[in-house]
């Protein structure tokens, strides 16, 4: 009896992650992970909570959070200790999770189309993107920055919305809160966990 | 004469500031805390003011909002013309004066956009684009009361704009050009529709902005500056800054 349980139980683990498993061509991975995306936020049967989950599962499997904490960080990352950087990493990646849901939930009921993909080196590959808002506003271009370094395992790093970077944003918005409290990290690891408390 | 002498005044203070943070890609601060005062004001003015009417102006009919849109769009590209003249990009000048010909005329006024369904695409620049495209530095930053972010180079950008733009001589000036004048209740009226035009079609950004931000002064003013300086380049391109990360 025990043994069919845990056969079940690796059964239900092994098709939950496949299914979680996209493509590894840059543009057909974007295409498919914001569709699914976008059919699970729209998705009436799910209440809140499931929705999150999912959206925190897929973030953490397939966007480079640790990455883009590090780049946000800017410089101080080649200063600060490691127990620093390992609680700003802690702490990023809750304030990532929580402000990429509610990003998400907030273009859910939009039509997504990938356009073409721009392979810039053999690290990143820009995917391009449109959104086209439910509520008939403008259209949205939306760029991925998808890191290919693991050709098997490409892994988001930045969205950029018209021309504008949301790491980078992220980033100097980070740098401001240094700079007006002497660089300390701890200051930045508060501000990102009262976020996160909100 | 008296032009000359406003310009050569503001020539000497643009190159002043623009001295202190002669970098292109980010922008110092002139006055933070006079910045984050006067932003905080606007915040209080849009939540009172732009807001409303912008959530307003997004319950028309598609039409009557695409129309506006197209409006104002075209009569700003008025000061995009002298602007490539200055660039020495006679493309762009080409698809500013073709996009304004055809659709003052074809397009009623501007209410219809029929050069853009023949590809003609121009893009809006300005006085503080073209000294960009001179490489000419942001300055330092600073938040102006209503207007928002602007920089040292940007700011003087936008007051030598009123007088460079065709549409400003007509209206702010009351001048008069190929026999047509206006007002300055004119040039105020086309630049509060453009105001709330430009906020109703964010919405959502702006709000989702609010939301997720620790520091929105500060997401707003890396926002500005990078979309100046996209615009300036006509083009995007951060690949040096994450090439650093892999180091």
């Amino acid at each position: 009896m025990k043994r069919i349980g845990i056969y079940l139980v690796s059964l239900v683990l092994f098709f939950s992650n496949s299914l979680l498993a996209y493509s590894t061509n840059p543009k057909d991975f974007v295409n498919e992970l914001v569709n699914d995306a976008i059919s699970k936020l729209s998705d009436k049967n799910l209440n809140e909570d499931q929705k999150k989950t999912f959206i925190e599962k897929i973030a953490l499997e397939n966007v480079d959070i640790n990455a883009l904490g590090l780049y946000t960080l800017g410089e101080l990352r080649k200063s600060s200790n490691e127990e620093s950087i390992l609680n700003y990493q802690k702490s990023f990646e809750k304030y990532f999770l929580k402000s990429l849901t509610s990003r998400l939930s907030d273009y859910s009921s939009s039509k997504f189309e990938v356009i073409e993909e721009d392979k810039k080196s053999s690290n990143y590959t820009i995917v391009q993107s449109k959104v086209t808002p439910s509520d008939g506003g403008p259209e949205i271009k939306i760029d991925w920055r998808v890191y290919t370094k693991n050709p098997d395992k490409p892994l988001i790093r930045d969205l950029i919305v018209e021309g504008l970077s949301l790491a980078r944003t992220q980033k100097e918005e980070f740098s401001s809160i240094l700079s007006s409290n002497n660089n300390d990290i701890k200051i930045l690891i508060n501000k990102l966990d009262e976020f996160t408390k909100k | 004469m008296q032009l000359v002498k406003k310009l050569k005044k503001g020539l000497i203070i643009l190159s002043v500031l623009t001295l202190i943070t002669p970098a292109v890609y980010s922008a110092e601060e002139c006055f933070e805390g006079t910045s984050r005062a006067i932003f905080k004001f606007n915040m209080a003015l849009d939540d009172i003011v732009l807001e409303p009417l912008a959530k307003g102006y997004n319950k028309l009919p598609s039409p009557i909002k695409q129309g506006t849109s197209n409006f104002t769009s075209n009569i700003g590209l008025l000061l995009s013309i002298p602007n490539n003249l200055l660039q020495g990009n006679f493309q762009e000048l080409g698809q500013s004066i073709g996009s304004f010909a055809i659709n003052s005329t074809v397009g009623i006024l501007g209410f219809f956009n029929p050069a853009e369904k023949i590809g003609l695409k121009p893009h809006k620049e300005d006085v503080g684009q073209t000294l960009g495209s001179y490489g000419i530095g942001p300055g330092c930053y600073f938040v102006l009361p209503v207007l928002g972010p602007t920089t040292a180079r940007d700011g003087f950008g936008l007051l030598v704009d009123t007088y460079l733009d065709p549409f400003a001589h007509i209206t702010l000036r009351e001048k008069e050009l190929f026999s047509t004048s206006g007002n300055s209740l004119d040039y105020y009226s086309v630049k509060a529709t453009t105001a709330i035009d430009f906020r109703a079609d964010n919405e959502k950004n702006f709000e989702s902005l609010e939301k997720n931000s620790i520091d929105l002064y500060s997401s707003l003013k890396s926002i500005y500056l990078q979309d100046r300086e996209n615009k300036i380049k006509n083009s995007f391109d951060d690949s040096d800054e994450w090439g650093n990360l892999d180091k």
